[in-house]
């Protein structure tokens, strides 16, 4: 299982943050070419991209690609750059419909043939920012073999949905998040939650990444590297949940040395996706 | 590959470079590189800018780079963009840049 708690932003023409954001390490690291871009240096940024997909200290680190909107005139070139670079996943903005991430898998597939990637090695995520992408988030997660995410963006949503956005984001975002996690979980990919703007705020960052570890989502968007450690440090497992996911993983192997078709602990039954919950549990221990 | 107009790209922020590319009338290739980092790093950097125009086969015209201590992959990246951008190429043979 790849671990993406943090997908840390960092705009594709800002050579310092290109530079160093693989120090901070996230699980994943998004290079924006689409809104941190202004119109005018989207070639540059695309080139910088390129070659920063390419240098060796990111090899390590999952790297995403925000690409603009296919129907824009710099998508397609964004897109040849981040398959051609190396990209592990590519990130489409405003997905509204299956069919653009169809349109997009195609593309890709294209790209790799030309230079020479193996058929799809490049991943998919879809970010979802209007009523009509959270509507159709089920197609979307279930659009193509590649998808191995969906993202909530939340500003753009609630231009859309004319609402009003409060400090936790709770009320307005409700549905949104809940719709979006529930694709996720129905398409078996991950589900990252929305990007938290106020950088000098952490109380406030920290009560929303509580909301979205309660929901569910596997991490959230980050617009800044002091929000890693943060994030990290709540996502990760109290001592009591990891003693307690260890003693179910010692029941279940137990239990499978004897033969035993059900497995208990403390004197309640032990299902599989508790198993597998313990699994994740000292996962997130150890990247923690 | 030819420069057929004025161009800049980057910035002279911290860990970035400004590339200005011009036509040369003398149809030869002069490489200007001033960088506060220039004792330690100047055959490393003027390396990095020779290969990159090498790629794209320019052999003429007027490279001038301002570094504030970019990396290998930065350098390549704004010195690619001048040049395209003096040459008013739309097309981008991404072997070339690699």
């Amino acid at each position: 299982m790849k671990l993406r708690r943090s997908m840390l932003f960092v705009p594709g023409d800002n050579a310092a943050m290109l530079s160093t954001s693989f120090v901070f390490k996230p699980d994943s690291i998004m290079f924006d070419l689409e809104d941190a871009v202004s119109p005018r240096e989207k070639d540059s940024a695309r080139l910088m991209v390129f070659q920063a997909l390419r240098h060796p200290a990111y090899c390590e680190i999952e790297k995403v690609v925000r690409v603009n909107e296919l129907n824009t005139e710099f998508g397609a070139k964004d897109l040849e750059a981040a398959v051609r670079g190396g990209a592990d996943i590519v990130r489409l903005p405003k997905t509204e419909s299956a069919e653009e991430i169809r349109a997009l898998d195609g593309r890709v597939a294209t790209i790799e043939q030309e230079c020479g990637r193996p058929s799809g090695d490049t991943k998919i995520m879809a970010a979802v920012e209007s009523a009509s992408g959270v509507v159709n988030a089920v197609s979307i997660a279930t659009a193509s073999p590649r998808m191995v995410a969906i993202a909530l963006a939340g500003f753009d949503y609630l231009v859309d949905m004319h609402a009003k956005r409060s400090d936790g984001w709770e009320p307005e975002l409700f549905y949104a998040r809940a719709a979006v996690l529930h694709a996720a979980r129905a398409a078996h990919i991950d589900a990252f939650d929305v990007a938290y703007g106020n950088v000098t705020d952490d109380e406030g960052f920290l009560r929303e990444v509580g909301i979205a570890k309660q929901l569910g989502f596997n991490g959230k968007s980050l617009i800044h590297p002091k929000q890693i450690e943060l994030l990290h440090k709540a996502y990760a497992p109290t001592d009591a949940e990891v003693n307690h996911a260890r003693r179910v993983i010692a029941a279940a192997e137990e239990a499978r040395r004897k033969g035993l078709g059900v497995i208990s602990l403390d004197g309640k039954m032990i299902d599989p996706p508790v198993i597998e919950e313990a699994h994740m549990t000292l996962e997130l221990a150890q990247a923690a | 590959m030819k420069v057929l107009k004025e161009a800049i790209a980057g910035t002279l922020e911290s860990s970035d470079l400004l590339v200005k590319v011009a036509p040369s009338e003398k149809e030869t290739l002069d490489i200007v590189i001033k960088s506060e980092v220039i004792k330690q790093f100047g055959k490393q950097i003027r390396r990095v800018v020779t290969e990159t125009l090498g790629k794209l086969s320019v052999s003429a015209g007027s490279i001038v780079i301002e570094d504030k201590g970019a990396l290998d992959c930065v350098i390549q990246a704004r010195v690619q963009a001048a040049v395209l951008r003096g040459c008013g190429s739309e097309d981008i043979d991404w072997r070339r840049l690699s």
